[in-house]
């Protein structure tokens, strides 16, 4: 095997640790150890560009720089043996570089820029004014597959499958959406957190600088789901019309996505003990037991799909002129909202000093990299086919090993993800960031002008 | 503001009366007598503190006007009171009410939210005119949305009023487009549309744009105040001032039950018959739920674990209560590592070592418990067949039942707990339920009563 002959030839390999001893050193085991991280941290992490996105500019040579900004800003390192390390913090991203190298952490968290750097908040804790307090953080979402357990059958807990995925798809898009159109944001990055969900970070410097109080409402406003494991509502959708954010919500996607997708996929309709789950959100008994006299007798000859033909039934009952009731009307949508909308953990959002684990890490229980995802095309995006740490290796290793790492990261498939991570993300963000930096130094510059020749 | 201890009234002629609605941006220049200095902040003391008690009862917002209203009437602005008499007593109480409050983070916490509260309703009162005048006093730089651009986005906001229940808009009708970010209540619930950025506020809604300009200016005063108060006031006034000022701010709030108080510890084998005896509902379901699913999420963990600290739980008898139920899920490895951190920094142990109060009756029912959470305030938060259920294996009789539901229905969830401690116990409890903790210690001292009177050698 000249694959084989190929490594084991090789003297200077910069891959070692010790599953490079073993004897069957072309095979990678699948999953996750620290000796495949420091490769990948070695060679594949892209520092300098969450260098690049961290500095917002400020890492340049124009006068307007901050130049203590990405050294005030919170990391933390989650060590193999469930060590923590709060309040790291670099000034370049070769020092970021180099700790993360010595350190290999399995997870690395972002914190908010702080007003004085964080590695000495002690210092500053002697003055007695509170001077170290978080100044900027983006505005962060974070949505969980498993807060969705009690919607989904095909799978619960930590797994995720090509069938419940649909639904992260469902919440980027309505949240991405909003932030734009509603919210006005323009530098929004959505990542795979790397097992069953999805992060957010919104870069706007206007995001950037929002109060913990504008932060809750923004997460208040998104915040439909109101259900818990002691009652039977689900939703609360507010008056008897609907917002217009949730009504572009529903009709530009979760009607779509329910009727034509997860009705089916997850086949709400087609047990007794699905569809009584769903009856129990009409609060109207002859409805509901005219629904059930339909359902039981389960013989229909028809081809058409169990659960989309049922879902017409439910919804001519509950639509017919007869049902004066707004409340009757609306069960439709309120269904439609419990099973798809998506459901945010909105504490994340709402504090300012909130962790989040940084893109590009490594899951440490699934072996894959957290990439981005890109909103314009979220439907393609497929969790089971993320590049995992060992299929980087491999790919690393299949091709000779170049000098420059540039190339290395361009060779395997997690080459595309920082494509697109540049592409969609931080190009645009630092071209905007500057116009900013220069606006803000020429009104500065105009207004020190002014107070002189006053 | 000077204090003087002459006997000289306040006349109308020390101050200029401009508009019978302060919005207290500067300190009033003119005397006051010590006694009143006490006695003004005693009485909007009593007006605050009775809009703190009816939000924790969970009264609604035309029921808080009411209130405020009669409070105000009471004890700020007495029949017999000049105009000018009521608005100096307005300001002197409120200003002397930024010292007493200012020296504390919890404190400036409370008195900023019950002071907005207030100015909130008091504004709400005042008629349209009165209402666009001091919105033009503080300054906003809001313009009314042109003809034009109204009919661009009038479907949408036609949409926004009804999904708020009200008539639909009318193109006279006043609008300001502002950034989101000043009106960030009326964005929490929905109740603007938000386009690019910008808010469409109604003018029946501009109270929330004053409120939040209200809001962020007593918030730094605050804090100013408190820098003046160490650095300078405290000191120079030590004989005069400052014990008045630190007594108001410890008389009037209630305990925090951090220190479990009047009955020592609680050990781990007390705990289960205590809990059946002694816990309200919100913690007996949250103990009962732990010891059935052996795990409770991370809002379950704090509002029960806390409680237990109140409670004169132990930290150790804590750490190897949880350890118990939660091994048997997790198993102890996991345990130790992710969960035995949270308890000892509920017991300050950790982190900022700060240690923790247990939540209140207002925490508790204001807190929103999502898939699989079991927190949060059973009377609020449980549909009506699972509180009945409850309440039915608590032990509460059918009668009872009902009043306690009547008490749901209208949203006195804290009234509710009230009987339902009243129908278990089977004695009154004139003073409400505030706190879990404050249920716990009500409810031991019968208890322990009881035991006395049946066995009185014990």
């Amino acid at each position: 095997m000249t694959r084989d002959e190929a490594k084991n030839d090789r003297d200077d390999m910069l891959i070692d640790g010790p599953d490079y001893q073993n004897p069957n050193p072309n095979l990678i085991s699948d999953g996750f150890n620290a000796s495949y991280l420091k490769v990948y941290y070695s060679k594949l992490f892209p520092y300098s560009d969450m260098f690049k996105w961290m500095s917002y500019g400020n890492d340049g040579k124009h006068p307007g720089c901050d130049s203590s900004y990405f050294g005030r800003r919170e990391l933390s390192f989650t060590l193999d043996n469930d060590i923590y390390l709060r309040f790291q913090s670099f000034k370049t991203a070769s020092e970021l570089e180099s700790a993360v190298k010595e350190k290999c952490p399995f997870k690395i968290d972002i914190g908010p820029v702080y007003s004085v750097d964080p590695s000495k908040r002690h210092a500053y804790a002697q003055t007695g004014d509170n001077v170290f307090k978080p100044v900027e953080r983006e505005l962060i979402f974070d949505i969980d597959m498993t807060d969705y357990d009690d919607i989904r059958y095909c799978c619960s807990g930590a797994d995720v499958c090509r069938d419940c995925w649909p639904l992260m798809t469902a919440a980027i898009k309505i949240i991405d959406i909003a932030l734009r159109d509603d919210f006005g944001f323009n530098h929004i990055l959505w990542v795979f957190s790397g097992r069953r969900g999805v992060h957010c970070w919104v870069c706007d410097a206007k995001a950037r600088r929002l109060t913990n109080e504008q932060r809750a409402a923004i997460a208040e406003y998104f915040h439909v789901y109101k259900g818990n494991e002691n009652s039977q509502k689900k939703v609360s959708l507010g008056g008897p019309g609907l917002h217009p954010f949730l009504v572009r919500s529903y009709t530009e996607v979760l009607k779509k996505f329910f009727e034509e997708t997860y009705l089916s996929s997850q086949m709400l309709l087609s047990s007794e003990e699905r569809y009584e789950k769903v009856l129990e959100m009409i609060p109207d008994e002859s409805i509901t037991s005219e629904l059930r006299g339909k359902w039981q007798d389960n013989r229909r000859s028809s081809k058409e799909d169990t659960n989309v033909f049922r879902w017409g039934q439910l919804k001519h009952v509950l639509q017919s002129g007869k049902q004066k009731g707004q409340g009757l009307r609306k069960c439709v949508e309120e269904i439609v909202f419990s099973y798809t909308y998506p459901r945010l953990d909105s504490e994340v959002t709402k504090h300012m000093n909130h962790l989040l684990k940084a893109p590009f890490c490594v899951h440490p229980k699934t072996g894959r990299v957290c990439v981005p995802i890109d909103p314009n095309n979220c439907e393609d995006f497929d969790p089971t086919n993320v590049p995992t740490l060992s299929q980087l290796l491999e790919e690393l290793n299949r091709e000779s090993l170049g000098e420059d790492v540039e190339t290395d990261l361009e060779r395997t498939s997690l080459g595309k993800s920082i494509a697109l991570f540049r592409s969609s993300f931080l190009q645009p963000l630092l071209k905007s960031c500057k116009e900013e930096l220069e606006d803000s130094y020429n009104k500065k510059l105009q207004q020190s002008k002014d107070s002189l020749t006053w | 503001m000077e204090i003087v201890r002459s006997q000289r009234k306040i006349s109308a002629g020390d101050v200029a009366v401009i508009s019978t609605f302060p919005l207290y941006r500067t300190p009033p220049v003119l005397e006051v007598r010590l006694d009143d200095f006490e006695l003004f902040a005693i009485d909007r003391l009593r007006v605050l503190k009775g809009i703190s008690d009816g939000l924790s009862r969970g009264k609604k917002p035309d029921e808080i006007e009411r209130l405020v209203n009669d409070l105000w009437k009471s004890h700020i602005r007495h029949p017999q009171a000049s105009e000018s008499e009521t608005i100096n007593k307005d300001i002197i109480s409120h200003f002397v009410l930024r010292l007493v409050y200012c020296r504390t983070e919890e404190l400036r916490k409370w008195f900023l939210s019950m002071e907005t509260t207030l100015f909130r309703y008091r504004f709400k009162l005042e008629g349209f005119e009165s209402q666009r005048a001091i919105l033009a006093e503080f300054n906003l730089p809001y313009k009314a949305v042109s003809n034009a651009e109204y009919k661009s986005v009038e479907e949408k906001l036609t949409q926004v009023a009804r999904s708020l229940g009200q008539s639909v808009t009318r193109s006279d009708d006043i609008f300001y487009k502002v950034p989101f970010e000043e009106v960030p209540e009326l964005v929490a619930g929905r109740k603007v549309y938000v386009h690019k950025g910008h808010a469409y506020v109604a003018m029946n809604q501009v109270v929330s744009l004053v409120v939040t300009q209200f809001r962020s200016n007593l918030s730094k005063a605050l804090i100013l105040t408190n820098r003046k108060w160490t650095s300078m006031i405290s000191d120079k006034e030590k004989n005069r001032l400052t014990p008045i000022v630190e007594a108001l701010s410890t008389s009037y709030l209630g305990p925090d039950y951090s220190e479990a108080k009047g009955f020592g510890e609680i050990s781990l084998k007390d705990l289960d018959r205590v809990a059946n005896s002694s816990f309200p509902l919100c913690m007996r379901h949250l103990f009962d739920k732990l010891k059935e699913d052996h795990h409770l999420k991370h809002g379950g963990r704090m509002q029960l674990g806390l409680f237990l600290k109140g409670v004169g739980l132990p930290l150790d008898d804590a750490l190897t209560f949880w350890k118990s139920e939660f091994s048997k899920k997790v198993g102890p490895d996991k345990f130790d590592k992710e969960y035995a951190y949270g308890i000892r920094h509920n017991y300050g142990k950790e982190g900022k070592r700060v240690d923790y109060t247990p939540y209140s009756c207002q925490k508790i029912i204001t807190s929103a418990p999502g898939v699989g959470d079991h927190h949060g305030c059973p009377y609020r938060h449980f549909s009506e067949d699972n509180l009945r259920a409850a309440l039915n294996k608590m032990g509460v009789s059918s009668r009872a039942m009902s009043d306690v539901m009547d008490k749901v229905r209208n949203k006195h969830f804290q009234l509710a707990c009230t009987l339902t401690f009243e129908a278990i116990h089977g004695s009154s409890c004139d003073a409400g339920i505030n706190h879990p903790n404050q249920y716990f210690s009500d409810s031991q001292k019968i208890l322990q009563s009881k035991v006395l009177l049946n066995n009185p050698s014990a």
